[in-house]
């Protein structure tokens, strides 16, 4: 288990701003805290070595150690009111889709006092059927429709109580009928409690509270799975009143009903509203998913924009994690003087140590003129992910999956929250993740199940500290901006710079950021893609719900799971969502090649093409060889060529003035063509039979004097540091940045 | 997906290319053996664990269950060839009986 493990407000910041690190400390008493500045994260002997610089900042001192925890699982809560004091007599109902009816005893609408032990409860019992629970601080008394729901079916379920008679009635109805299938019933009987008690509580849906202290609610039996239109009226209604309920608030109803919450209203935000006149509105908290299609989807209608009440379900998930709410432990106001780049917080207590990245941007004027944009998108996708823990990993990886501490830590506690690349405990995708959390993934020294055989087994954020150590080494001026700022400031964030590079994955992309690359290519930016598989995925960032990335892995693609029908639209904007090649901007228009294969064991070399001899593209090859094999050295899986891989394909958007200066060859049969490049099934798709299995490095020209160059590899920046940075791999970047910094037309 | 491939006498000969070349270029029929032994579920597998980052990793058995940590044997490789031959055998082993020498 780890002992020290934190999280940061804000992943990046210009001087004056402030910064608000939060630490989990659980044992050791006290940690050391200071700010340093990052350069190679990989601690690899064979590498460039592991490098950062304490920088000199109010943050370096010792700290008194205290134990934070996450309270995974999503629910509603609806602020106590005295409106819930006409509850006496009642009807609770709504609709709900149950994903694991079989986990144990979990609320679906509860307002109750754990400490008053009084309220009461529509749930699912410990037997998978509906419940009422009802409690009055002297006894509890739950009554049972004592009938199985059935996992991934629509129930309308509820229960109502008369105060006077002291009959309690509860009762799901499954929407579909299947002969032999006894999964609907109801119970009826006669309780000595005498009512839900006069409590102040919340209501609390989607969980069953245990302890509420002030505004925070701890809970216990998380709900997995849909729930839609959850109404509450303060008297027995008789079935056409319920009915009538399903679809909205009829006027004749209007004084019974305590709250009819419609989840379709404020979709993208975290905001619940009750449309009765009592306005009993909440909050959602762990973010469950909205934009989810409800009990009365027809399939003809796609877009929940088009007519939302047919999305007017969430879906729970015991084990979502939007914010983990820890106090903050120290503050870091970036000082004038730290210039941009990219830093940490590293915490050390004994042999514990925790780093907590963040980027720092340039103050306004001071800005380089080379941008290295940091794909905080992308690191947010993967995101603890638990890759390795799947069946398949050691497939895709044609070697055994290697575990760094930082996994077998996620492994185990699940608290620390999902990423898209995982399914919930329910199997249904993962579509939002935050960096409100330790992202365990997302530091320097960590080795990743990604990151190819032997080497330095790098992924993303630490891969990406290989192009740092290489600007730093060849003495190159830059600054670290990050997706986040790309997305908030659009070209403002890259107006200043004439070459951008990317990391080695850039792969995740809001359509903020996307246009904001776009207009500084227009105008004549020169970009640099030092990765593979950059510009595939569509997300969606809210102002609303800040830290937080949306995706849906709809249509094809390489996907961990499957989006739903009817689920394709964004919650957060709104957007379709999946590929951008779906998406009518395909990534062959960015950096002139996209996605074509992937393969986690060895990575491979290029060979030169006939266009690298032409004289428009000669300054990139200066003093490389002819017959020169290019990357057939590295630390990611030994070559340049490696893990994900982009082709230059016309047919999907690959500029007509595009050089194949060089291609990728002799890959293992463990890299494979991508599903959304092939229609039909044969034989022949691994690296050594298929020939759309390669890396193409391409150059072309964009619109007022700009330019494009590409690796199209994940494992180029793996490279730069062999023997010594003199190589043919380093050589090349370095002619390209040197030519691309100078003004001259090509 | 699981393979639904059984092991066959005439796949003994890949035994020795995969002493040799663990990871990397395979014929088809050492591939074919290898989707079988590395393509099992999550539950029982062998993985890696980092000991010492580049020098020690130690063999782990998963649980296939969520939450459930991972269980540390008492085995430790100093390189990762030979851990991929060992975990080899042990499923040769598992799933034809005959101990690989």
């Amino acid at each position: 288990m780890l002992k020290l493990t934190g999280y940061s407000d804000r992943i990046y910041a210009r001087p004056g701003q402030t910064i608000e690190f939060k630490v989990n400390c659980d044992g050791p008493k006290t940690y050391q805290a200071d700010i340093v500045r990052l350069i190679c994260g990989d601690t690899n002997p064979d590498g460039p070595g592991f490098k950062e610089t304490l920088v000199r900042t109010d943050v370096s001192k010792r700290y008194k150690g205290r134990k934070q925890v996450i309270h995974a699982g999503s629910r509603v809560i609806i602020p106590d009111s005295e409106v819930f004091d006409r509850l006496d007599s009642f009807t609770v109902q709504a609709m709900i889709w149950p994903t694991t009816p079989d986990k144990g005893e979990q609320g679906l609408i509860v307002r109750g006092s754990p400490r008053a032990r009084a309220g009461f409860g529509l749930m699912i019992d410990a037997n998978g059927a509906i419940a009422l629970r009802l409690a009055d601080g002297k006894c509890m008394e739950t009554v049972s429709t004592g009938r199985k729901l059935l996992e991934r079916h629509w129930y309308f379920v509820g229960a109502t109580f008369d105060a006077k008679t002291r009959r309690l009635s509860v009762f799901q109805e499954p929407l579909e009928i299947f002969p032999g299938v006894r999964d609907g019933g109801s119970a009826r009987r006669t309780v000595k409690v005498r009512g839900p008690g006069a409590v102040r509580a919340p209501l609390v849906m989607a969980a069953m509270p245990t302890r509420i202290a002030g505004d925070q609610v701890f809970a216990t039996g998380h709900y997995n799975g849909k729930l839609d239109s959850p109404r509450l009226a303060d008297r027995v209604l008789d079935a056409a009143e319920m009915e009538a309920l399903k679809t909205g608030l009829p006027a004749s109803l209007e004084t019974a009903v305590l709250a009819a919450w419609d989840f379709s209203l404020g979709i993208g935000t975290e905001q619940i509203s009750d449309i009765s006149p009592n306005r009993l509105d909440g909050n959602t908290l762990h973010m469950p998913v909205r934009g989810m299609t409800g009990w009365n989807w027809d399939g003809e209608t796609m877009d929940w924009k088009s007519d939302p009440g047919q999305w007017s379900a969430m879906h729970f998930h015991d084990d979502d994690v939007y914010d983990a709410a820890w106090e903050t432990d120290f503050l870091l106001t970036v000082p004038a003087r730290m210039k941009s780049g990219l830093y940490a917080a590293r915490l050390r207590a004994g042999s514990h140590e925790e780093y907590i990245p963040f980027a720092v941007s340039p103050a306004p004027g001071k800005e380089k003129k080379i941008a290295f944009l940091l794909p905080t998108a992308s690191y947010m996708a993967y995101a603890n992910h638990h890759v390795g823990c799947t069946g398949a990993t050691e497939l895709q990886n044609g070697c055994l999956a290697v575990y760094s501490p930082q996994d077998v830590h996620l492994h185990q506690y699940r608290e620390y929250g999902l990423s898209p690349y995982d399914t919930h405990s329910d199997g249904s995708g993962v579509c939002y993740t935050s960096r409100l959390r330790p992202v365990l993934n997302m530091r320097p020294k960590y080795q990743s199940v990604l990151g190819g055989f032997k080497g330095s087994t790098l992924w993303q954020f630490n891969a990406d500290t290989h192009l740092v150590d290489w600007l730093e080494a060849m003495k190159f001026g830059y600054d670290v901006i990050t997706d986040e700022e790309l997305h908030d400031r659009g070209l403002e964030a890259l107006k200043p710079y004439r070459t951008v590079l990317t990391g080695s994955h850039p792969e995740y992309w809001s359509p903020e950021m996307w246009e904001g690359l776009d207009a500084w290519k227009r105008r004549g930016g020169r970009f640099m893609y030092m990765g593979g598989n950059g510009f595939y995925w569509k997300v969606a960032f809210s102002a609303e719900t800040p830290g937080i990335m949306e995706i849906r892995r709809c249509e094809t693609g390489i996907r961990a799971w499957p989006a739903e029908p009817g689920e394709f639209f964004n919650s957060q904007d709104g957007g379709y969502g999946g590929l951008w090649l779906r998406n009518a901007h395909p990534p062959q228009t960015v950096g002139g090649t996209g996605f074509s294969a992937q393969g986690f064991d060895l990575s491979s070399y290029y060979v030169r093409k006939p266009d690298s001899f032409r004289p428009k593209v000669s300054f990139i090859f200066k003093g490389v060889g002819k017959n020169e094999r290019i990357g057939d050295f590295g630390l990611i899986g030994g070559g340049a060529a490696g893990l994900e891989l982009d082709r230059a394909a016309p047919e999907l958007g690959t500029p007509p003035n595009t050089y194949v200066l060089a291609t990728s060859v002799d890959h293992t049969d463990v890299y494979m063509l991508v599903p959304e490049e092939f229609l039909e099934t044969a034989p022949g798709l691994g690296g050594q039979e298929c020939p759309q299995v390669r890396a193409d490095m391409v150059f072309f020209e964009t619109l007022n004097n700009g330019a494009v160059f590409s690796t199209s590899s994940i494992s180029w920046c793996g490279s730069l540091a062999h023997n010594n940075y003199r190589n043919n791999v380093s050589r090349i970047t370095k002619n390209v940045l040197k030519r691309f910094l100078d003004p001259k037309p090509f | 997906m699981p393979s639904s491939y059984k092991i066959q006498p005439e796949d003994r000969p890949f035994i020795e290319e995969m002493r040799k070349t663990p990871v990397g270029h395979h014929s088809p029929g050492l591939n074919r053996v290898l989707t079988l032994l590395r393509g099992e579920p999550t539950e029982g597998k062998e993985v890696l664990v980092i000991e010492e980052p580049h020098k020690k990793w130690r063999l782990g058995i998963c649980a296939g269950e969520r939450g459930t940590p991972i269980r540390l044997t008492k085995k430790v490789f100093d390189d990762l060839e030979e851990a991929e031959w060992y975990v080899f055998k042990r499923r040769w082993k598992k799933h034809t009986g005959e101990t690989i020498r």
